[in-house]
């Protein structure tokens, strides 16, 4: 307890002595940034509606606990929020009551929380943004996101060399956002390189194991011949696999998802599924990546690369074992 | 109140009106069917594989859910009443069966068995929390809307939090056992369409032919009148809240095996699809009087715009809901009552 609060009185009066720091710096070296003896770094992420978000709050609380093991002078607060306007009002608390000092938000819509992530900066605290870049870039330091493009690109260069240039395709596509749109249009940009490869339709499904079943059984009602679904996410396979099984149709050779889930991973690892061979990785993991490199630059006074992609990657049998994480819930 | 009976001997004399019509015959009556028919005409026409029997099924199975809720929601609706919290209900209800299921396996031998007790836990889940609604509306005196405004977000937060934000999965061989409850048919029928034909033919049945189905109609043309006339307005209204509740716990017996899994995106906006489907089946908003065989076609008109729309791709997906607000609002404007 009086370890604590001796901690604490440290704590307090590093970050005046910080602050102090780094106003008389900032005024002489115009704005270099100084090695700070606490950091308060908060974190601002959707709460957790599906299996994916359930993944980001899973590493980011993953996060917290390693790095305030590994450093005790910092101090990691997460707070979920489930829309935008509740977002923004947990964005001003962090900033007034939590005073933080550094931020790493996965803003809920884009346009909605440039404002409120612009007036936190003014009040200098170290913004890293992750996965929907704001309206406004002058409003984040840094900008850390999964690979949208490589989500689309990978599946459909590895569909076009498995089956050499020759199949019938049907997609499914998530919510319309631009995330969806990115993704699309690097599959579609792919394809059209190779003639004989048929994009018969592509539908909305909305990232829902529900919605992808319907979907897929209209999609089987109507196509006679089709070799490869496109599922675009893990939870839609789960859906479409469903749909397959009760048409009892065996045209079909492979269901391809998206994002790496890890039952998805165990069933490439395993092979326990002959429709499912391949997978790309788009990890809520990400989160974990940006609040350490976050929390670590900071600690250092370093600063991050302005913008940095996570690569996505092709999960195969051969290489699935680097991305199974058991204890993730999704 | 002594003007109150005043209204209601206009309101009496108002709903007599359609039922004198009702022996001649009235378009409007009929604008759900004449809406569900050109639109089987449209469907063909675009594409000859929507009239096969396999898509036909698939339509009516996956109809089920929605239908089954919208059939204790027409009892709700006619009391005047209103129930926004089904979808969240429903996914906690999967979500608590299938972990149920899964504790119970180990210590009960037969995965049937097991199946048999979930299934049970479900209606009575579902009939515990109808009638936990129709309490708080009762004998708590708040609104139905607020009450279930509030259990929407108490029961999908509750399914969130079991599941750990991913999803809640049945063990295999449970699932195995479940299976035929959703995938299985009956002469070519498959089951789901069996219980939702049985559930319509008794709410059917319970509206039209019982003293209940009398006072619901009472009780939603006026509650005042209702009351003097020495009907138990509180304990009708509690039973048709529980009423729901059961229906939406046999949706749930049906839906757990499609997937065989809840996850927070279960049941998502099934509430506005069976409001919407009792609606455009000609039951008034206000209460008082409405059809079982109306919500029912509701129901099935509401899915099959979707899969006409799956079926075909000549309208760009972006303007998928804006077919459907089409096709709703051109059927309503078809049973419009007249003024």
């Amino acid at each position: 307890m009086s370890e604590v609060a001796r901690y604490t009185r440290r704590l307090v009066l590093g970050a005046g002595l910080a602050m102090t720091a780094t106003v008389a710096l900032g005024g002489a070296l115009g704005g270099v940034a100084v090695a700070a003896d606490t950091v308060k770094l908060g974190v601002s992420i959707p709460a957790a509606t599906h299996g994916f978000t359930g993944g980001i709050v899973w590493w980011a609380n993953q996060a917290k606990a390693e790095l305030e093991k590994a450093h005790p002078n910092l101090k990691i607060t997460v707070k979920t929020a489930s829309g935008a306007p509740e977002q923004a009002n947990q964005l001003q608390d962090l900033v007034t009551v939590t005073k933080i000092d550094s931020l790493v938000i996965f803003p809920f819509e884009s346009a909605a929380l440039t404002q409120p992530v612009m007036q936190a900066k003014k009040k200098n605290v170290y913004v890293t943004v992750v996965d929907r870049g704001l309206t406004d870039t002058s409003a984040q330091d840094a900008y850390i996101a999964g690979d949208n493009t490589a989500f689309g690109r990978i599946p459909a260069e590895y569909i076009a060399k498995k089956y050499n240039g020759k199949a019938n395709i049907v997609a499914l596509r998530g919510i319309p956002t631009t995330l969806d749109n990115e993704r699309w249009e690097a599959f579609t940009g792919v394809l059209k390189q190779y003639p004989d490869i048929k994009i018969l339709d592509g539908k909305y499904a909305n990232w829902n194991r529900d919605d992808a079943f319907k979907v897929t059984q209209d999609f089987l009602t109507r196509f006679k011949d089709i070799d490869v679904v496109w599922a675009a996410d893990d939870d839609m396979a789960f859906g479409v696999l469903k749909a397959i099984e009760q048409a009892k149709r065996t045209d079909i050779k492979e269901v391809f998802g998206g994002a790496g889930s890890k039952t998805m991973v165990k069933t490439i690892l395993d092979g326990s599924n002959p429709l499912i061979r391949a997978d790309v990785s788009y990890s809520p993991k990400f989160i974990y990546d940006a609040i350490k490199m976050t929390a670590e630059a900071r600690l250092k006074g370093d600063k991050l690369p302005a913008t940095y992609i996570i690569p996505s990657s092709l999960i195969t049998k051969e290489n699935a074992k680097e991305f199974y994480f058991p204890d993730s819930p999704y | 109140m002594p003007s109150a009976p005043t209204p209601t001997t206009e309101a009496r004399g108002d709903r007599a009106a359609p039922r004198k019509a009702g022996r001649r015959f009235d378009p409007h009556r009929f604008g759900p069917v004449v809406g569900l028919v050109l639109l089987l005409i449209v469907g063909t026409a675009l594409n000859p594989d929507f009239a096969t029997w396999d898509n036909l099924m698939n339509v009516l199975t996956r109809t089920a859910f929605i239908g089954i809720i919208s059939i204790g929601m027409c009892f709700v609706i006619i009391s005047g009443g209103i129930d926004l919290s089904v979808g969240s209900m429903a996914a906690l209800i999967a979500g608590g069966m299938i972990l149920l299921m899964n504790a119970l396996a180990g210590s009960v031998g037969s995965p049937v068995a097991v199946v048999m007790l979930g299934m049970l836990f479900a209606l009575l889940l579902g009939g515990g929390f109808g009638l936990a609604h129709g309490y708080l509306i009762t004998r708590g005196r708040i609104e139905p809307f607020i009450v279930t405004l509030g259990t929407l977000g108490i029961f999908r937060a509750v399914l969130t939090w079991l599941a750990d934000g991913g999803a809640i999965t049945l063990d295999n061989d449970l699932s195995d056992a479940y299976g035929p409850v959703y995938y299985g048919s009956l002469l070519g029928i498959p089951v789901p369409v069996w219980v939702f034909l049985a559930v319509s033919v008794a709410g059917a049945v319970l509206l039209n032919r019982t003293a209940f189905g009398r006072y619901v109609q009472a009780i939603g043309s006026n509650e005042q009148v209702a009351r003097f006339a020495a009907v138990d307005v509180d304990r009708v209204k509690l039973l048709t809240y529980g009423l729901l509740g059961v229906c939406v716990g046999i949706a749930t017996v049906l839906y757990v095996p499609r997937l065989g899994s809840a996850s927070p995106t279960t049941g998502l906006l099934w509430e506005l699809e069976a409001i919407a489907a009792v609606i455009v089946g000609g039951t008034s908003f206000k209460g008082g009087e409405g059809r079982i065989a109306g919500t029912v076609i509701g129901a099935v008109l509401l899915s099959v715009i979707s899969n006409i729309l799956n079926l075909t791709s000549i309208i760009s997906v972006y303007l998928n809901a804006a077919v459907q607000g089409c096709v709703i609002i051109a059927v309503a404007f078809l049973q419009r009552r007249r003024p």
